[in-house]
This record gives structure tokens, C-alpha cells and sequence, in this order.
């Protein structure tokens, strides 16, 4: 996952950039040439673009950017990146460092997410069965 | 019970490592008070009244011996008060008895562990600088206060008889337990708009309340022909699970708006559970309302959008399935290695020799005759082996607040737990400790030993039984505290006669309207509230959880204007004398109130009114 500042935000004026409210529904959205869908966390607590970002990445099988922008705290990138999200400006006052290192430990997970749909069990019958 | 594997193990110690990591850089400053709160409140971590309160998570209620020495532990040694802080905060509360109306309350204790509603511990007085080394401390017993808290999927509760009730159609715990490996920090649903709260049963009566929940769900096997159902090869095979699955509610809850869930689906193939959850927590996550708290839980999503909600569901589901190929469909093997956990201990007794036992016992000393015999009837209750019984240890008793247990109370409650239960014991949803696994000739052992502990009150179920939430002594939402209420209801009640006459009673007190103490499904309910600044109760009848005593669940209805806090004994004392008067032999204090009405209850009760008299007068003029 890129980690961004506020100062770098990436440009999102662009015709293959998408930017999309939180409360809208991504699979009435038209993806044809998009490369950036640009999701928004109006408050830290407010967890509709999880939803979001899952529904692009699994559901509509979006492969280009899905960006978190908004209150974007370190705390919640491991989230964020499970959910489908490749990039994220941080909120201001986070550090990337600190963002970066929460990122590196992520640990290991019992349920299927957006980059890998399988839960813990899956693995585990295979292995039974194998 | 469920064992941990090393990669549960490893799971719990690297949360506890992550909330060392967040509380040192709130200490640094580097993470913001509003940034770290819903942070450890999804550990359990809350900020109260006085002190911070740890939620530990006993999931489904199971709790072996070794994790209650551990909550001992933490009891007696974390469970401390800076006394200045201790000092100021019984100020504060004695500051409330002086108030007009008041009734003065128990001191404020600590070295204490609650057993709540939803089967989990909490701990009132833990500084949160320590609230790292208790983090490390529950690891070692395989414990933790994940999603105790916080707006997301939270402790899943059960049957207290789960896996021993004789009414059992299947065992809920194995499905319990895959729920709660599921939703444990599940990446999309950590920031609901509101928390959500999942029950589940597999027996003929609901023990577990399940219609006032987020998500109800009952196991239940599906006696329809088999062959017709689509999902049924892949799901158990001549296992023993081939008809099994779920009957799924949605959207009850208390609080403001009382709701009793509705069934969405009558007949879920079992290992599609995750997969038809994961489309419900989904609509709920889009759609649910963020802008009112108080309208932000999924009843009001199911009440408004209706129908409409319920094809979004079925839509989402069908997606899952189709779409994303159902990932999370439960294999067999899982559900039977996670079942493999719950085999249920080899015991077995010579019933003679219990017979003989008890039947010595019932005809020693008189006192001990009675008092045994009631124990047995109502501490007691029959198993799905006909050798065991499962044993309630009442903490319903005076000079504790109902559901507390101090650190000796808790050691010695895990030494009963070894001797007399294979090791186990339960957390109930009536704030109890349940033991599952008592062989029947040593009940008269075991009740020795609960006496001498002062657990082996007979009460269970009855009037003193009451629920109670820790409300304004410790609770920073309580509106007016409920232990003192309840302390006061106790004193009044303490002839074991009386008690058994008046038969079994849900009494249920909670100290605000989020109703952690469930007033709404009481038969009685008391419910603190606040009117300038004072403490005053409101009363309802009538309420029902679900259960076979209180019949089909709904919430109770109010009697009239609230009672000042002195006059809440006079008022229960009228009301149950009411139903002294109108019973007809046998009849329950539930039954005999659906029969003659509200009427006479609301008359006695108004009746007793001498502080609020005048009120009362001035809100009817």
C-alpha cells in the first residue's frame, strides 16, 4: 500500500480518476477507463467505504487504484488494505513512519478479505485433504 | 470447551502486543485521546464514571478454571483505586444521598470482577497505564477483551446449557465459535454505524434472548425432506449435520425504541451462515443511519426499509454465492474440528449411591433439609446425561452487588470448577456462574462447599435472582444508579419462604435507557432516569425475554410517572402483593398479570407514592 502526506496528495482532476461520496453505490458507478477510484472517510468512524472498496475490488473485479482519503489515521491502513484500498493520503498530524511499520506487522487473519478471499479454514481443509 | 490452537494463541498476544503499542504512543502523545478511544474500545477498554472499566470477553459464556484464577488475579492485584481517586469518588456518590428522595446506596468497592448480561467480566477500577500488562496477563489464559466494545460485531452470547440441555436439538458452541473467529477483526465491519450483537441457541426454549438481538439465531434441524434441499450434500454429508441450520432474526434490541427481532429466514443450511451474515452486517454498513445515535442501530434500518431491506439481504447473499464465489461456506471437516473441542467430559455416577447420599441428607438436621431441598429445585437443573447436572452458584446475595465476585470468590469458584465440573464453568446471561459438569452424587458435596462460600443460595430464578446493570455507581452513561435499588429490594426479601412463595419473577433494573440491565424484558423493570439532577425510577410490567416462563418476547409497560428512589421497596412490595391477592393456586406472577390486566398493579403501586405524590398530580393536571 502507498502511503501519502496531505502535502503530495495525488492529483485526482483527471478523467480516468473517479471520485466517489461514501454513501454512493459503486456498482451503478461506470468503471469503462478508470484507473483511480478516489474513496472518502468523512470521519475516521464512518466505515462505508470499507464496504466500498470490497465491492470494487471483489464484487465489480476493479484492478486499478482505490484511494482512502479523508480522516485517514494510521490505525486503520491495515484495514484499509484488506479491504481492497492500494493507496492512502493520511489525515493530517499521521506519520508515514508509523503508518509503514503498523503496515509491516500486520499480523495473520482469520477471515477472507478483499486481496485474499479465502478464510484461515480454507487453508486448513486443503491441508487435511492433501 | 473450545482449544486454543498456537495460531489462536499467537493471535491474542500480538492484539495485546498492538494495544501496548497504541497506549504508549497516546502516552507520547503521537496518538490523540479521540483517535485511541475507539481504539481500545475495541479491546475493551472504556473510560467510566470514575476510573477506566476493562470489558474481558468470555466468549459464549465458557470459562475454564485456570482463566477464572486469572481474572482473580487481576481482581486482587490491578483492581485498585489510587485511594485519593477512591476518596473523591465516594464523595461524589454520598453527595447523591443527601439529595431529597434519595436512598443511600452501598460504598464503592474494588477488588471486584461483574459478570454482565452478555456473559463477559468486567473490572471497574484498572488504571489504564496497567491496562498493557492485564492485556499480557489474559493471554496467558488464552483471554482477551477483542470487540467487547466499540461499534462492531461484539461477544457472541449463548444457551448458558449450551451442549448439556436436555431440550437441545444441536449443539450452538461450535457455531459459536466459527462465528467469532469470523467477525474477530473482521477488515470491513470494525466501524459499524452502531455496535452489533449476535446471540445464538440450539434448544427448544431460547435461554439466550435471542429476539432482542442484532442477530438472533436458533439451530434447528430441518424435518422437510432432505434430498430437496440444494445445499444439503455439501453440508454434512451422513454426518449427523445434514438437516441442521439456522432459523435467522434480524433487528430487535432495547434501548430508546424496544424491538423484538423478525425472522428473515426460517431454514439457512448451516454451512452458509457466514456467507448470509456477511450480506446482512454489509446492507446494515451501507445503509444503517450514522447521523442519530440513537437511530443508528440495524432494529431501526429493519423497521423502516422493511421488505426492502430484506431483498437487499437476499440480494447480497445471492451475490456472495454467485459473484464471489461464497468463500467463507463452511467446510465439514472445520465444523467437526471445532467441534472436536466440545466433546463433552467422561463422567458418569452411580445414581444409587447418589440417591442414598441425598436422601441422607434431606433427612438430617431439619434446617439442612429444607434448605437442600430447595437448592436442588432450584440451583439444579437436569443435563443431557442423565448422571450430570448442571449447578448454578447464586452471586444474587446481600452485601454484593448482583453479578459481582471478588478475587477470593473467584479462586474459589475455579477450585469448585476442578473439583466438581471438569474444570469448566459458565458465565450466565442472569449474571451467575453456572457449573455444567456435576456428577449427581456429589451434589450434596458440592453443596457443602458452595454454602461455605455463600454461593449456595437458593434463588435462582426467583425475585432476588434480579438482573442489574453497575449503572450510575460506575457507569458514565447511568442516569441513576441501579445497585443501591437493588441492594434495597434485597434487604426487603431475604425470607427464603416468601421468596419461594412469590415463585419465579424476572426483575431486571437498569440504570439508563441503553438497558444493559434488560428493564424492557423484566416481568418487573425498574429504569433510572434523570430530572434535575436527581435519581428517578421507572417502572414497567409485563416484560418478556423469550423464555417458556415469560412467554413470547416483548417489552414491558410503563405503570405511570417515575417513583423517587425511596419509595422503589414500597412499590415492588405493592405490586407483588397484588399478585398475591388475584393468583389462583400455582399460578406464576407472569401468568396471573397477562390475566387480570395492569390496572390493579398500576393502583397499588400508585398508591405508595409520598414523595412524588405532588408530581404525579401536577404531570396528570
Amino acid at each position: 500500500m502507498k502511503l501519502f502526506e496531505q502535502a503530495q496528495l495525488p492529483p485526482s482532476t483527471d478523467s480516468q480518476t473517479l471520485v466517489l461520496s461514501n454513501d454512493a453505490d459503486p456498482r451503478t458507478a461506470d468503471l469503462t477507463g478508470v484507473h483511480t477510484v478516489v474513496l472518502h472517510f468523512p470521519s475516521f468512524t464512518d466505515g462505508r467505504a470499507f464496504s466500498q472498496a470490497f465491492l470494487l475490488r471483489r464484487r465489480l473485479g476493479f484492478t486499478g487504484t482505490i484511494r482512502a482519503t479523508g480522516d485517514v489515521l494510521v490505525d486503520q491502513l491495515v484495514q484499509m488494505a484488506r479491504t481492497g484500498f492500494t493507496e492512502a493520503v493520511l489525515a493530517e498530524g499521521q506519520s508515514l513512519a508509523v503508518g509503514q511499520r503498523l503496515l509491516d506487522q500486520a499480523n495473520a487473519t482469520y477471515q477472507g478479505d478483499a486481496v485474499a478471499p479465502q478464510p484461515r479454514f480454507a487453508s486448513l481443509s486443503t491441508l487435511e485433504a492433501a | 470447551m473450545y482449544s486454543y490452537t498456537e495460531f489462536d494463541r499467537q493471535f491474542i498476544r500480538h492484539r495485546a502486543a498492538q494495544h501496548r503499542d497504541q497506549l504508549a504512543r497516546n502516552q507520547a502523545g503521537t496518538l490523540s485521546d479521540e483517535a485511541f478511544r475507539p481504539l481500545r474500545l475495541q479491546n475493551g477498554w472504556y473510560i467510566q464514571r470514575y476510573a477506566p472499566m476493562l470489558r474481558v470477553a468470555v466468549p459464549y459464556g465458557e470459562i475454564a478454571a485456570r482463566q477464572l484464577r486469572v481474572l482473580a488475579t487481576i481482581a486482587r492485584e490491578y483492581d485498585r483505586p489510587d485511594p485519593e481517586l477512591l476518596a473523591r469518588a465516594q464523595a461524589t456518590q454520598d453527595g447523591i444521598d443527601e439529595r431529597a428522595g434519595s436512598r443511600p446506596g452501598p460504598r464503592l468497592k474494588f477488588g471486584y470482577g461483574h459478570f454482565t448480561t452478555r456473559q463477559n467480566v468486567q473490572f471497574n477500577w484498572i488504571p489504564l497505564d496497567k491496562s498493557a500488562d492485564v492485556m499480557d496477563l489474559l493471554a496467558t489464559v488464552d483471554m482477551h477483551g477483542i470487540q467487547t466494545s466499540g461499534n462492531c460485531i461484539r461477544n457472541i452470547t449463548t444457551d448458558e446449557r449450551a451442549g448439556i440441555a436436555a431440550d437441545e436439538v444441536a449443539d450452538p458452541r461450535p457455531f459459536a465459535e466459527i462465528l467469532r473467529q469470523w467477525s474477530t477483526l473482521h477488515p470491513e465491519f470494525a466501524f459499524l454505524p452502531r455496535k452489533f450483537k449476535v446471540a445464538i441457541h440450539g434448544a427448544r426454549e431460547d435461554r439466550a434472548a435471542i429476539a432482542w438481538h442484532d442477530v438472533g439465531l436458533q439451530v434447528v434441524r430441518n424435518t422437510e425432506s432432505v434430498a430437496n434441499n440444494a445445499h444439503q450434500e455439501s453440508a454434512g454429508g451422513l454426518s449427523g449435520y445434514e438437516n441442521v441450520g439456522f432459523k435467522v432474526l434480524v433487528g430487535g434490541g432495547m434501548g430508546r425504541t424496544p424491538v423484538v427481532a423478525s425472522v428473515i429466514r426460517e431454514f439457512l443450511p448451516w454451512d452458509q451462515i457466514l456467507n448470509y451474515l456477511e450480506a446482512v452486517v454489509r446492507v446494515y454498513n451501507r445503509w444503517g443511519r450514522r447521523d442519530n445515535k440513537y437511530k443508528a442501530r440495524i432494529k431501526i434500518l429493519v423497521k423502516a426499509e422493511g421488505q426492502r431491506f430484506v431483498d437487499e439481504v437476499e440480494a447480497e447473499y445471492e451475490a456472495i454465492l454467485t459473484q464471489d464465489g461464497a468463500p467463507h461456506t463452511i467446510p465439514l471437516a472445520e465444523l467437526q474440528r471445532v467441534a472436536a473441542s466440545f466433546v463433552p467430559p467422561a463422567l458418569n455416577c452411580d445414581r444409587k449411591t447418589a440417591d442414598a447420599k441425598i436422601a441422607h441428607i434431606l433427612k438430617a438436621a431439619a434446617e439442612d433439609d429444607v434448605e437442600f431441598g430447595r437448592w436442588l429445585q432450584q440451583n439444579v437443573a437436569a443435563h443431557k446425561n442423565p448422571d450430570l447436572r448442571a449447578v448454578t452458584l447464586s452471586f444474587k446475595r446481600l452485601g454484593q452487588a448482583p453479578g459481582d465476585a471478588s478475587a477470593d470468590q473467584l479462586d474459589a469458584v475455579a477450585e469448585l470448577a476442578e473439583r466438581f465440573s471438569a474444570g469448566e464453568a459458565r458465565v450466565t446471561h442472569d449474571q451467575n456462574l453456572l457449573l455444567p459438569w456435576v456428577r449427581c452424587d456429589q451434589l450434596p458435596e458440592l453443596w457443602r462447599e458452595a454454602r461455605r462460600l455463600g454461593l449456595a443460595k437458593p434463588n435462582i430464578r426467583l425475585l432476588t435472582d434480579m438482573i442489574a446493570c453497575p449503572g450510575g455507581d460506575f457507569c458514565d452513561l447511568a442516569n441513576a444508579r441501579a445497585v443501591p435499588v437493588a441492594a434495597a429490594i434485597s434487604e426487603a426479601y431475604t425470607d427464603l419462604d416468601e421468596l419461594h412463595d412469590l415463585g419465579e419473577i424476572d426483575l431486571h433494573i437498569s440504570g439508563c435507557i441503553n438497558s444493559c440491565g434488560h428493564h424492557h424484558t423484566g416481568h418487573i423493570g425498574i429504569l433510572g432516569v434523570d430530572k434535575d439532577g436527581q435519581e428517578w425510577y421507572q417502572v414497567t410490567l409485563g416484560g418478556s425475554d423469550g423464555s417458556t416462563l415469560s412467554g413470547a418476547p416483548g417489552a414491558g409497560k410503563v405503570i405511570g410517572p417515575s417513583f423517587a428512589a425511596d419509595e422503589m421497596v414500597d412499590v415492588v412490595t405493592a405490586i407483588l402483593d397484588t399478585y398475591r391477592t388475584h393468583r389462583t393456586s400455582g399460578e406464576t406472577f407472569i401468568n396471573t398479570l397477562r390475566r387480570v390486566g395492569h390496572d390493579p398493579y398500576k393502583a397499588a403501586a400508585n398508591a405508595v407514592r409520598h414523595i412524588t405524590a405532588r408530581h404525579t398530580a401536577q404531570a396528570d393536571a
